[in-house]
């Protein structure tokens, strides 16, 4: 998802009869379904796997600022432009939300900026594939926001507070960015033939790396376990991603597009899509840097935050001149 | 640079006459700033009617240990509630 594959630290469940008392009472106040703060006794594993996950889940609301971003100054109108530029601009308020989230839990804002710009610190799949037309901005709504929201409805009700608080406020934010994406394909699918074309082409391309948002099939994932029973992931990837692809199939007939995906057909027994078989070659590929944008991504990244520097340097050296004369006077 | 901003919490109160309510946290380097990026990040849809800014280093809070120190007292205390009260079911407004 936003955050892939968290690594817990450890490849099962840790069970009962191995915990120390203040594991099993911590493990008692989850299963109970009491809120876990900041200042409370955490065990360490809990604590670093938050870190990872809210740190990735933070990087790739700001990393998915750069496909769209790609796109402001050339969206087709006044009224999309402003509306794109809302939308990626609460995608840097979600980062900033999250980043606020993994602070809470002891660690500097800038040791996280750092693990991303050193390319240490993962973020979503999906950010690494290029934004090649306008029908591209509304299959990122449409499908990658919609997957997003898939994923972070039930993070409202994760353990740990922060984290959730900040998701309540991030989910109250997002439906309107799924509905802008559908709004521009239905425009261009009632378009002519040449805007229906392109947007069938942006179904084509965003469709299986959508579905590669959730990760690792059930059986390749090794941390959903321990998530699971911190109550920092709700449920498996494989059943939000049936969840997606249930809620999405509909909304494409409705486009009158077609989901690149010959074995895709409804099962009357189970009352699911059923679909075809995700390149997982192609997933870890990205995963591990080899996407078509990683390091364009990366490089975008890092050259932004060089050049805002001389910013950051003045902002503090007019805050310690005041300060100064502020004790002067 | 490789020092982060000071901390500051963010608390809003929005239109409807409630108190300030904690949303979150920003790095700023003065409380002027502070205010601007608060404005930026939490109100964007028109949440607010007023922002306070306090630096993190500044909030005092209960320790966790001290929980039942400090609130198990009020639990026994339910004759405080409205409905310890038995009142005959006829006698109106109260
Ligand atoms: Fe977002
Ligand atoms: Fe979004």
């Amino acid at each position: 998802m936003y955050s892939q594959n968290v690594d817990t630290g450890v490849d099962r469940k840790s069970d009962r009869a191995s915990m120390s008392p203040e594991e099993a009472a911590f493990q008692d106040r989850v299963d109970q379904d009491i809120t876990i703060e900041p200042r409370d006794w955490m065990p360490e594993l809990y604590r670093k796997t938050l870190i990872r996950q809210i740190s990735q889940h933070a990087h790739s609301e700001i990393v998915g600022m750069l496909p769209e971003g790609n796109w402001i100054t050339r969206a087709p109108s006044l009224r999309r432009k402003l509306i794109l530029l809302a939308k990626v601009q609460d995608e840097a308020g979600h980062g900033l939300y999250l980043y606020s989230a993994a602070e809470t839990l002891g660690v500097d804002r800038q040791e996280l900026l750092d693990a991303l710009h050193s390319g240490k610190a993962k973020y979503s799949s999906i950010f690494n594939y290029p934004t090649l037309t306008w029908a591209d901005i509304g299959a990122i709504g449409w499908l990658v926001d919609g997957a997003a929201i898939m994923n972070q409805i039930p993070l409202c009700r994760c353990s740990f507070g922060p984290y959730a608080r900040a998701m309540v406020r991030v989910c109250k934010e997002e439906s309107f960015h799924q509905r802008q994406g559908f709004e521009i394909l239905l425009e261009l699918c009632r378009g002519t033939e040449d805007q229906k074309r392109m947007a069938q082409d942006a179904m084509n391309r965003w469709w299986w790396p959508s579905l590669m948002m959730f990760g690792p099939a059930d059986g390749d994932s090794v941390h959903t376990q321990q998530s699971m029973a911190w109550k920092i992931k709700r449920h498996t990837n494989d059943e939000l991603r049936q969840r997606f692809v249930d809620q999405t199939v509909p909304q494409a007939q409705h486009l009158g597009l077609t989901v690149p995906d010959p074995d895709l057909r409804y099962n009357e027994e189970t009352g699911h899509w059923d679909y075809g078989e995700i390149d997982w070659d192609e997933f870890w590929n990205v995963v591990k840097g080899n996407g078509p944008c990683n390091r364009e991504r990366l490089r975008a990244r890092r050259q932004a935050y060089e050049d805002g520097a001389w910013v950051r340097e003045a902002a503090q050296a007019h805050a310690e001149k005041r300060a100064a004369r502020r004790a002067a006077a | 640079m490789k020092k982060d901003w000071p901390l500051w919490e963010v608390f809003i109160r929005s239109k409807h006459g409630l108190s300030h309510k904690h949303v979150g946290s920003i790095h700023a380097t003065d409380a002027e700033m502070a205010i601007t990026n608060a404005r930026d990040v939490y109100t964007r849809r028109n949440e607010g009617a007023s922002i306070w800014v306090v630096p993190s280093a500044s909030i005092v809070s209960s320790a966790p240990g001290d929980k039942e120190i400090l609130f198990d007292p009020s639990e026994d205390k339910i004759y405080r509630h409205p409905t310890f009260y038995e009142i005959p079911s006829d006698v109106e407004n109260l």
